[in-house]
Order: C-alpha cells, then structure tokens, then sequence
C-alpha cells in the first residue's frame, strides 16, 4: 500500500464519550456529550431530559394551594425556599401582608435550608475529587438540620412546610432550642472542614485556575448564586431584592474575583458562615403573632402577570405567573437558577482535562430535578 | 519557593488534615449520629410531626368523626384520597344525611403533602407515624381507612 493513502487514513476524528446519565459525577440523571482529543475536552454538550415531569404543565392543572408542593421536587435541597417563592408569588398577587412571624420562620427555616444545602454540597463535592471523607463529615452535620426539619415540618427533604399565607402549623416548642444547639455545634465544625479540605494541597492542585469563568461570563451566561459571585458577579437576591425578614438582618455578600472552581468553593464555605449568623440574628426573638392569615379555600389570583425571585441555595429562582382570573394560573413559569448555572459548563470545561471537568461540574452544584423540572 | 519548601508545606497540609480524621477514629461512637435501624426499633421513636401515612382515628365504640365532606379528597394534588358516600336516613333527626361508605386512601401515590389534613374541617384523619410500609404487591397499599361497621360520631358537622 502507498505510505500517503496510509497516512491519509490515519486522520484523526473526534472521540466521542458519554458521561452519564448514571455517573456519580453527574448528580443524578444527566447526559454528558464529550467530545475529546486524547484527554483534552474539545466540547461538552449536556442532553437533558431524563427525568423531567412537565411540573410547569403540572402547575397549569392544580390549585396555588397544590402548587407549592411540586416545587418540593425541583430543587429538592432548597425545598423550603422554592415553596416560599411561590408563596410570596400568590401573596404579593392577592395583596396579603403575612405577618411578622410567618416571615422570620421563614427566614430561618431557608437559611437552615441553605446551610443543610451547602453542606451536601461539600461532602460530595470532596468525594468528587476524590476525599471520601468529607462525605461522610457533610452528611453527619446535616443530619442535625434534618431532624430539626423533621420534628417541626414534619418530614426531612420535602417539606411542603409553606402554604400562601402563611405556614402550615406553628413551630414546634423544640425548634428554637435544637437550632441554637445547631448552630453552637456547627461553629466548631466548619473550622474542621476547612483544616481537613480547604488547604490540602492536592485539593488547591485540583481547584486553583481551573475551570475559570470571567465575570463578563458569567453576566452574559446568566450565572446566579456562588457561582456568579465567585465571579464577582453581585447576584444576591437576598442582599438587592430582600423579601421576608431579609432587610431586618445585616450580612455580607460573599465575592470573589477569580472566577476559578476554589473562588466558587470559598464563597459557599464563606455563605455558611453568613447563614449562620442571619438565623442567630433571629432566632431568639421570633414575634409572637398567628402563623398564618386566613385565605380563601379557592385562591382566585386576579387577572395579570405576576413575577417574584428569590435566593435558593444554587442562585436566583424565579416565579412568573400568568393569570386570567381563574383558580389555575395560565402559565407558570419557572426560572431555576441550575439551568443556567450548567448552560456554561461547556464554557468553562472546553480545553482542559475530564478530571478539571468533574471539579468544575462541583462546584457549579447542579440538582439535575431542577434543571429537567 | 524552594523545591524542599513545597514538599515540606504538602506534608503539613496532608498532616493537618488527617489530625482531624484521627481525632474521630480515635473517638469513633461518640457524637455518632447513625442509628442502627432495623437493630433499635424497639427504642426507635419518630417525631410527634412525622408524616408516614394518612389514617382515621376511631374510639373505641368504633366512631370517627369524618362527615363525607370531601374537602380532602378536593385539596389532594394527585388523587390519592376517593370517597364513596350515599345518603342515608339519620336515625335521631329521620332526615337523609351523607355519609361515608369508603374513605379510600392509596398510599402507594401519596406525596405526604399534608395538604387533605390541613383542609379537614373535622380533624377526621391524621398523620401516623409509622414509615415501613413495603408489600409484596402495590394493590396492599390501597387502604380503607374507615373501619367496617364503624359511623360517624352524633353531632360532627362541617
């Protein structure tokens, strides 16, 4: 044979690898589409889809009351916070004023939400790069959220604790006790989680430059939450837009400016510590008052469009409601912030190495029922 | 940085974090936070809120208190509530009243919303707390929570 018609046939083509949809990496049921060159990621391409149950169209069929417990299943670590943003959705429609200590509850039930959250997050983004431990550390510090979750909500992930108008039931008479117990708890382990991650060498190796989004980006892709501030993107809804009892606490918006998977991973770290010091602003004088203001059993939205965000543990989730009168709305619309937050995984994985891409893919932390819905 | 520098600083980092490892191996049970479940259900107590099933409690002359009216199976999301009523002459007034032949609960399809006992005006069911609820076949989980025989108590009305 002729060494050029040979050499003609050994051109190279593009690789293709499917990561997922049951990779551990991916965090539930997501597609990967690699296209690669030896090691080297030319693109990524995510296919959706997997588990997606039209909750949008669901929303279309059920009352506001029966609404709020499928945002339980969007983004089921911040379950407390999506029901509240469609509860704030419905109350801000009607006009209803909840009162004092609906909106505190609420306050301190998210910001444990989040904590519970970022906690999960850091377990598993640990084990992601390969730190075992950190699983099992994340999830034990969690577990006391869950069961402060449990004794006052009722259940431990979905906890459908929120209804428009209120909340559900009062607190339970422990809650106040076991959240300061947490939070005393908590103080002396997060310093831990630092000691034992945050400066192991192998661990900066893996995070530092890799996976950098610029904050021009990270505006244009529609980042929110720790992702977008690791940019220095000042995206928090809870800091330009507060809602409940959000504008009676001070805290600091957490930035950083290098964009990179550590600068993602330190202002998560950071967060926990500013949660913990919103609920203990609250937590000891939560105001007496009803847990709820009556509503009407048929809760007719009047006519119009209707739009409320807030901060869920990933970024900014957006309610948009179209309502003709009815006790349906006409479109429900929801803008997840996991969404976006992975429309710029090809972005920033596109020239590294399918380890960088894991590390990246962690500290994105995307809940795959939020991006499907 | 010097090369010996760099490993001495990788060390130190790798030490100061197994510190923390081998200061929970050497204490391993204590502040453990797992239960050993299928070992401790004898002590293994739920909280009072738990949402592990709908049920309707009954007195012991096998009276409930729910009237019929519906109201749950309305707020349900998913259907997982049917009730099968009539109208039946009322002994005490001789008046046609509705009542409940079958409250017919699938809990095979219940999210634990808790939204059917919240909008009970009767406070006819409620949570119980029991969460074992595996069958050998779906069909065991469609259950009848009124009991056979049993009527609604005199003077419950929605």
């Amino acid at each position: 044979m002729d060494t050029n018609i040979a050499n003609s046939n050994l051109k190279s083509e593009d690789y293709f690898i499917n990561m997922g949809p049951q990779h551990p990496a991916t965090h539930g049921v997501l597609r990967l589409l690699l296209t690669i060159d030896g090691e080297i990621i030319k693109k990524v391409e995510p296919d959706l889809g997997y588990i997606h149950r039209s909750i949008e169209k669901m929303c279309e069929r059920d009352s506001y009351q029966q609404i709020v417990h499928l945002t339980d299943r969007m983004d089921y670590l911040s379950s407390h916070i999506n029901n509240e943003a469609v509860c704030l959705t419905v109350e801000n429609a009607l006009e209803i004023e909840v009162p004092e200590r609906v909106k505190v509850i609420r306050t301190i039930i998210g910001e444990l939400t989040r904590l519970a959250s970022h906690q999960l997050w850091w377990g598993v983004m640990g084990m992601d790069v390969g730190a075992l431990t950190t699983y099992f550390y994340g999830f034990r510090d969690r577990e006391l959220i869950n069961d402060i979750f449990e004794e006052t909500c009722g259940a431990r992930l979905t906890m459908n604790y929120n209804i428009p108008g209120g909340l559900m039931f009062d607190i339970h008479p422990n809650f106040v006790k076991r959240t300061k117990d947490f939070i005393a708890h908590f103080k002396t382990k997060l310093p831990e989680y630092d000691r034992l991650l945050t400066g192991n060498v192998i661990f900066q190796k893996r995070m530092k430059g890799v996976g950098i989004l610029t904050k021009e980006d990270a505006i244009s892709f529609g980042a929110t939450g720790p992702v977008g501030r690791g940019s220095g993107f000042s995206c928090d809804v809870r800091k330009h837009h507060p809602y409940s009892a959000l504008d009676k606490v001070t805290f600091k918006e957490t930035l950083r400016t290098e964009g990179d998977s550590l600068a993602r991973y330190e202002v998560r770290i950071q967060e926990m510590w500013e949660s913990m010091s919103i609920i203990e602003q609250l937590i000891d004088n939560i105001p007496e008052g009803d847990f709820k203001v009556a509503t009407n059993a048929v809760i007719k939205l009047p006519k119009g469009e209707f739009y409320q965000k807030v901060e869920t543990a990933r970024g900014e989730l957006g309610v948009y409601v179209v309502s003709t009168g009815t006790k349906n709305p006409y479109r429900l619309k929801f803008r997840s912030p996991g969404f976006s937050n992975l429309s710029l995984l090809n972005h920033i994985a596109v020239g590294g190495k399918i380890g960088d891409l894991v590390a990246s893919m962690a500290t994105l932390d995307i809940v795959v029922p939020d991006i499907d819905r | 940085m010097s090369y010996f520098g760099n490993i001495y600083r990788g060390i130190k980092t790798l030490l100061t974090g197994m510190s923390v490892t081998g200061k929970y191996f050497l204490t391993s049970r204590k502040g453990a936070i797992t239960q050993q479940y299928p070992d401790n259900r004898d002590t293994l107590k739920m909280f009072d809120r738990f949402r592990g099933e709908v049920v309707m409690p009954h007195d012991e002359v096998n009276e409930h208190r729910c009237t019929g009216c519906q109201k749950c199976e309305i707020a349900c999301p998913n259907g997982s509530i049917e009730i099968i009523w009539d109208r039946q002459v009322d002994p005490e007034t001789g008046k046609k009243k509705k009542m409940i032949d079958q409250h017919i609960y699938h809990l095979g399809m219940c999210t634990m919303c808790g939204l059917c006992i919240e909008a009970c005006p009767t406070d006819a069911i409620k949570w119980a707390q029991n969460f074992e609820n595996s069958v050998y076949d779906r069909s065991y989980l469609t259950k009848v929570l009124n009991k056979p025989g049993s009527k609604v108590k005199a003077g419950i009305e929605d």
